[in-house]
Order: C-alpha cells, then sequence, then structure tokens
C-alpha cells in the first residue's frame, strides 16, 4: 500500500505525457514487437519439430548426415565443420552490425558504411554456405518429401526429418536474405547522406535488431538441428 | 569551456565502455560457441544415453547463454527502461508452457503408438542395410508401376473369390 502511494506520484509524470515512458523510438518499439511475433514464429516451427522428434522411434543422426565440406572429396567425414563456419560467419556480421550502430551513434558516416559493407559481405557469406549445403543435399536425394537418410540405429526413417530441416532453414535462409536487402537498403540511404541529414543513425539500429535477432534465431536452429 | 570539456571527456569514457562491451560479448559468444562444438564433437564418440541427455542438457543451456548474451548487449534490451523489457520478457514467457507442452505431447504419442501400433513398434526393430534400402526402394517403385499397369487386367480374375 504505501509502495503504490510513494510510486504513484513518479508513475503519474512517466505516464502523464511529454515524454517517452519507454525512452525509445516508436519504430523501435515496434521492430521490438514485430520480432517478438516473429519468435513465436519459429519457435513454432522447432516446438513442432521437437514434438514430431518426440513421438518417433527413430531420428537420423546429424553428424552422418551433415558431414560434407565444399571442395572436400566424395565421402569424406567432416561432421560439424561446415556449420561451424557458418556459425562463426554469422556471429562476426553481428558483431560488424554492432560496430555500425555505434558509429552511427557517434554520426560517424565512415564507419557506418564500413560496418554495414561487412555485414552485407557477412551476410551473403552465409547465404552461399547455404546455398552450397542445400545443394550438396538435395544431390544426394534429400529434399521436401524424400529421405535418403536412415535412422540413426539402422531402422527406416521417415520424410520428417528432411522436410523439417528445410522448412526451417529455409525460413531462416529467407530472413536472412531479406536482412541482407534491408542492410543494402541502409547502406545506400547512409551513401545518400539520408541520416546526415535526419541528425540520427536510427534507421540502422532498427535493421540491427532484425539482423541480431536473425542470428539469434540461428544459435537455436543450429543447436537443435546440428547438436541434439 | 570546461564543462565542454568535461562532456567530451564523458562521451570518450562512454566509447571505451561500450567498445569494451562489444569486445567482451564477441569473445564470449565465440568461446560458448566452440564449447558447444567440443561437446558436439565429444558426443559423438558416447553410446551411453545418459551421458548423451546429460550432454544435451549443457547444449541447451549454452544455447539460451548465447541467446541471453545476443539479446541484452547486441540488441541493448538489458540497457532499456524496466517497463519495455517485461513488455518482451512476460509475452516470451508463454515458451515455457510451450515447450513443456508440446514435448510431453510427442512423448506420449509414441508411447500410445508403441502401444497399441505393433506395425509402428515393428518399424523401429527391422534395421535396413543402406545400400540394399535403396536398391530395395527402387525395385519396389518398379514392380509397383509393372502391377499398377497389369491391375486393370487381374481384378476380374480376382473377383471370382467374391
Amino acid at each position: 500500500m504505501s509502495t503504490t502511494t510513494t510510486a504513484s506520484p513518479n508513475e503519474a509524470k512517466l505516464w502523464g505525457g511529454g515524454k517517452s515512458p519507454f525512452n525509445l523510438e516508436y519504430g523501435k518499439v515496434m521492430m521490438w514487437y514485430f520480432l517478438m511475433s516473429d519468435a513465436f514464429t519459429f519457435g513454432a516451427f522447432l516446438i513442432s519439430y521437437g514434438t514430431v522428434r518426440f513421438s518417433t522411434n527413430g531420428w537420423p543422426d546429424s553428424n552422418e548426415v551433415f558431414r560434407s565440406f565444399p571442395f572436400a572429396p566424395e565421402g569424406v567425414h567432416a561432421p560439424l565443420v561446415f556449420v561451424s563456419i557458418m556459425t562463426f560467419i554469422l556471429i562476426v556480421s553481428s558483431v560488424t552490425m554492432v560496430l555500425a550502430v555505434h558509429a552511427g551513434h557517434n554520426m560517424d558516416k565512415k564507419g557506418v558504411v564500413r560496418n554495414m559493407i561487412l555485414t552485407i559481405i557477412g551476410g551473403i557469406a552465409f547465404l552461399s554456405c547455404q546455398a552450397w549445403e542445400w545443394n550438396h543435399l538435395f544431390h544426394e536425394g534429400a529434399w521436401w518429401g524424400s529421405n535418403p537418410f536412415l535412422n540413426a540405429d539402422g531402422t527406416a526413417s521417415t520424410t520428417n526429418f528432411t522436410n523439417f530441416f528445410f522448412t526451417i532453414t529455409g525460413f531462416h535462409g529467407f530472413h536472412v536474405f531479406s536482412g541482407v536487402v534491408i542492410n543494402i537498403i541502409m547502406l545506400i540511404m547512409t551513401l545518400m547522406d539520408k541520416f546526415e541529414q535526419r541528425g540520427h543513425y536510427l534507421m540502422i539500429e532498427k535493421a540491427g535488431l532484425y539482423w541480431h535477432f536473425v542470428d539469434l534465431v540461428w544459435v537455436f536452429v543450429f543447436t537443435i538441428f546440428y547438436l541434439l | 569551456m570546461s564543462h565542454s570539456h568535461n562532456a567530451d571527456a564523458n562521451h570518450e569514457a562512454n566509447n571505451a565502455a561500450v567498445m569494451a562491451e562489444i569486445k567482451k560479448v564477441t569473445i564470449l559468444l565465440s568461446v560458448l560457441t566452440i564449447v558447444e562444438l567440443i561437446l558436439g564433437f565429444w558426443m559423438i564418440g558416447i553410446s551411453s544415453a545418459a551421458l548423451r541427455l546429460a550432454i544435451k542438457g549443457v547444449i541447451i543451456i549454452l544455447m539460451m547463454s548465447k541467446a541471453f548474451y545476443i539479446v541484452a548487449y547486441f540488441m541493448h534490451l538489458k540497457h532499456e527502461v524496466k517497463n519495455m523489457i517485461m513488455t518482451i520478457i512476460v509475452p516470451l514467457s508463454l515458451f515455457v508452457w510451450f515447450i513443456a507442452a508440446f514435448l510431453w505431447d510427442g512423448s506420449s504419442f509414441k508411447n500410445l503408438r508403441n502401444t497399441y501400433n505393433p506395425y509402428f513398434k515393428e518399424q523401429a526393430t527391422i534395421k535396413v542395410e543402406k545400400k540394399e534400402a535403396e536398391h530395395e526402394a527402387v525395385k519396389h517403385e518398379a514392380v509397383k508401376h509393372k502391377s499398377g499397369a497389369g491391375e486393370v487386367k487381374k481384378k476380374p480374375a480376382d473377383e471370382k473369390y467374391y
């Protein structure tokens, strides 16, 4: 009781108008809420994967399925190597995005441009890796509705594994692709001095939130599909 | 004069703090990923189900801490107003129910099928040789196609038995 009476004057000041209660720009708040809804979409995908996996007796061994590497000879056994490179590419591009946002805070146009270019290169590198992996798996006979891999215990597997793999990594890859497109637009706007004219680089921060979310989703996809 | 100099110094100090934080989080994320990968490699040679489950648990904890560092520092959520943090975190806590309920449901469905569906249970015991399996699948397809073509002719013969 006493806490509410002491807190109410502050509360009234905070929500009484004239200032932003969340101390955040409108667009950033809305980006957060969009990302929250997107988190539920990805969550629904990954949880349905988990449900199906929990309701099935056998499941393919990811170390047998994802064991190849570009330019490596046929039949090479290198589990986790390629995907760990993909993971580090995305982490590094996330770091360059943070640096771009930080440069934007300081109104440092050169820093923003340099780090945005590095982030875009990282995104394109990740997409290229994924394209190679999809192509490789497709040539092994894996696709939606077709699963050439056996369960880890040597019993026959269903197509659930490949259906979920291509759907979820495809949905994530589509997010990476849109992130790269958004980052390219932000780079062009920076080069056209749009943000210098506005006096702030808030758009870079919003693009940054989206890009970090893409990295965040990969943390889950990578762990669930390749490690567990 | 001295005031603006002070503000500049503050700005410099703030800049250095932000850069130090970015560096710290980058190193943490890399180390966590490397530990995850080491555990992943280690798990390849382990057949004990209990130990595998324990490693998977550790990997999930590492995954959650990576997610925390990305959201808190890279997405800057930790430095936002508390009310803002709550409008994101509270709805996301729905995931606790979401994950528990659906995984439980999946595992229950497996148990029910293993109890009441002998075919489902049997499928999990029949091992297939990889090469042969592919071969068999191809042969099966071929037979299907042949019999599919001959089915129309066969049907009247089958009807004799009715």
